[in-house]
């Protein structure tokens, strides 16, 4: 019982490793730009809902939707300022920009919202649900749920919406796509600020669940694993890959850390990703498409 | 006698292979030994020879990383946890072999960098760019997580191991004695030797096959393979000489500080070493350096404006600029990453090119 209880509580939180990762592919996918940033626009977002919700007392749902501006402004501008410029650059260059932008992201909320640690207030009972004997975390429920609906809204985005089916081509070609009369500066833009919306799922649950502090930002180092396993370029992959990471995690810090004394929760995903990128290295489900020498 | 190039007029092949086109290099070289050999320790306090030694050490690393970077179009976001292999196997081989001469010690730690970076090399041979990036970063989160929690490595749940300075033979009232390194003026001379030992090599390094090799890969890798290059066999190369300037990187902090500290190698280190890069100019010795002095002072001078600007403006007291530096810090280091790849691609290194190259022609405005 204990096992299925660890492996439901993996997948629970792989869930919203997914969410974050979801963010992080919409941008690759688009610009092919990697985002080193993922992380600090989760804690960003974070910063910004608890800045909304407990300095100014607004309602959930009417922070929610300020926070929603605030980080779609936050994707546009990041666009617009940066990553425009480096486009047909070397992909060191563009790395690094994200890098960047990383440590100015931290500075700047750590600026504006102060330094310490905060909790997003969400109204959802924090007891336990028992099924059977299975105990299973009420919020960690509401969060999944919501990372399926951000799933099924970005897949219908992706599959359906002009505007995703016009994303779907730049990726592709963006040549092409100039060619076809798409602006591929405007959907940039787009992709980023998706992204900043994605990333606010995330910051709100994460932020609900483990405070909200620069702490956050390192989920974003987390992602790479799900990325990766899943592929690059896939959104599907991303939702596959996150679950199994939690899973993963949550099972070594079950079996493992007894035998070897703790913390191999931290380090299973990333040993599962350098086995991945030497043995398949687009992931599950990316695009077959490296470039070997 | 101090003239400058004109044309080529070359008549021998002797000088067409010389490194030293006109007298001025040499007369340049010379006077830069003698400025950072004897006249900076000369006139140096021990507070600006502290600051000098960090400053040397961190471009010894920054010139390993440009290496594989700038040179040789490999990205790396492990760096500092190659120093860590370094500075951790130089600390052991000090305490369980504690008669070894430091200097073997040293050598070690870079060798065993080395070898550790070949490994997380490897990687490369299948894939590149950002995937690269991911997988270096996996190297760096791993080999700190190994330092956090295999204790009887590391020394402990700090991961800190103590380490005797390093010694010199020493003439004391006409006696050969031997002296602890204990002042900042012997870490020094320790530093800035090892530093120079790093450039030359270095400067020699893309005047060889081995080394043009390097741009070739980075520049078109097929086209490298075509005319002949094992791309594998220098990409690992590659890694393995920036991984060991790492390791020595790693070794120099630990002798300065007595101490090898897991805390001088994290994430945040490797990526400032990155940032040493691109500020300073990717595939620039001279833009290794400056990246390194500019990263370096970064918080110093950041320190001073808040203090001096922030009392002036606003009637901060020190108390109320010291608790914002951190942020500041953190907005201004990744601020100047964006602007420096946005604006000057090339770096410090190009700015002092711009700069030369019209005092060069002066006062005409080209040639």
């Amino acid at each position: 019982m204990y096992y299925v209880e660890l492996m439901l509580n993996g997948l629970l939180v792989g869930s919203l490793y997914s969410i974050v990762a979801l963010g992080f592919v919409l941008i690759y996918k688009a610009s092919e730009v990697i985002n080193f940033a993922q992380g600090e626009f989760v804690m960003f977002a974070g910063y910004v809902i608890a800045f909304w919700i407990l300095s100014l007392d607004f309602n959930i749902v009417v922070a929610a939707f300020l926070a929603l501006v605030v980080m779609v402004l936050v994707g546009l501008l990041v666009e617009w300022a940066v990553l425009r410029h480096l486009i047909g650059r070397p992909v060191v260059a563009v790395i690094m920009a994200t890098i960047g932008l990383a440590s100015f992201l931290q500075g700047t909320a750590q600026l504006l919202f102060g330094v310490e640690t905060r909790t997003v207030p969400l109204p959802i009972d924090d007891y336990p649900i028992f099924i059977g004997d299975l105990l299973l975390n009420r919020i960690e429920l509401v969060a999944a749920v919501f990372a399926g609906l951000g799933f099924a809204a970005v897949g219908w985005f992706f599959v359906k919406s002009r505007y995703g089916i016009a994303l779907r081509a730049i990726a592709d070609d963006q040549q092409v796509s100039l060619a076809m009369g798409i602006n591929v500066k405007t959907f940039f833009g787009i992709a980023w600020a998706i992204a900043g919306v994605v990333a606010l799922v995330g910051g709100v649950f994460w932020g609900n669940a483990s405070g909200v502090d620069t702490q956050l930002a390192l989920i974003g180092l987390k992602v790479f694993p799900v990325v990766i396993l899943g592929g690059l370029d896939s959104i599907i992959g991303a939702l596959v890959a996150g679950l199994i990471i939690g899973l993963v995690e949550s099972l070594a810090a079950g079996f493992l850390d007894p035998l070897v004394g703790g913390g191999t929760k931290d380090l299973t995903p990333y040993v599962l990703m350098i086995l991945v990128l030497m043995f398949k290295p687009y992931g599950l489900f990316g695009e077959k498409i490296i470039e070997r020498v | 006698m101090i003239n400058r190039e004109t044309g080529t007029f070359k008549r021998t092949y002797a000088e067409d292979l010389a490194i030293f086109r006109t007298p001025l290099p040499k007369i340049a070289i010379g006077v830069i030994a003698l400025v950072v050999f004897v006249i900076v320790p000369w006139l140096g306090g021990s507070y600006w020879l502290g600051g000098l030694n960090l400053i040397g050490i961190a471009s010894l690393g920054a010139l390993g990383l440009n290496i594989l970077v700038g040179y040789t179009g490999q990205i790396s976001v492990g760096h500092a946890a190659f120093m860590s292999v370094g500075a951790y196997t130089a600390a052991v081989i000090l305490r369980e072999f504690p008669g070894t001469h430091w200097l073997f010690a040293m050598l070690g730690g870079g060798c065993a960098a080395a070898l550790v970076g070949m490994f997380f090399g490897i990687p490369s041979l299948r894939i590149k760019g950002l995937y690269l990036a991911v997988s270096t970063l996996a190297a760096q989160l791993i080999i700190e997580w190994v330092i956090n929690h295999w204790s009887w490595l590391s020394g402990g749940a700090q991961g800190s191991i103590y380490i005797q300075p390093p010694t010199f033979p020493w003439i004391e009232n006409g006696e050969l004695v031997v002296r602890k390194m204990d002042a900042n003026l012997h870490y020094y001379y320790l530093i800035y030797t090892v530093l120079a030992v790093g450039i030359v090599f270095a400067l020699n390094l893309f005047r060889s096959h081995l080394g043009r090799a390097f741009i070739a890969v980075r520049d078109r890798d097929i086209a490298a393979e075509i005319i002949g290059i094992n791309i594998f066999r220098t990409k690992l190369v590659a890694f393995g000489i920036a991984s060991f300037y790492a390791g020595i990187t790693g070794v120099l902090y630990t002798y300065f500080y007595s101490i090898a500290n897991f805390e001088s190698f994290t994430l945040l280190v490797s990526i400032q070493f990155l940032a040493m890069c691109i500020i300073g100019g990717l595939g620039s010795i001279l833009g290794s350096i400056l990246g390194a002095i500019f990263i370096t002072m970064l918080p110093i001078v950041l320190d001073f404006i808040l203090r001096g600007v922030g009392g002036a403006v606003f009637g901060w007291d020190d108390a109320a600029a010291s608790a914002i530096m951190p942020q500041w810090n953190l907005i201004m280091f990744g601020g100047l990453i964006m602007f420096f790849l946005v604006v000057e691609p090339d770096g410090l290194a190009k700015m002092w090119r711009n700069f030369t190259d019209y005092f060069r022609v002066w006062p005409f405005p080209y040639v």
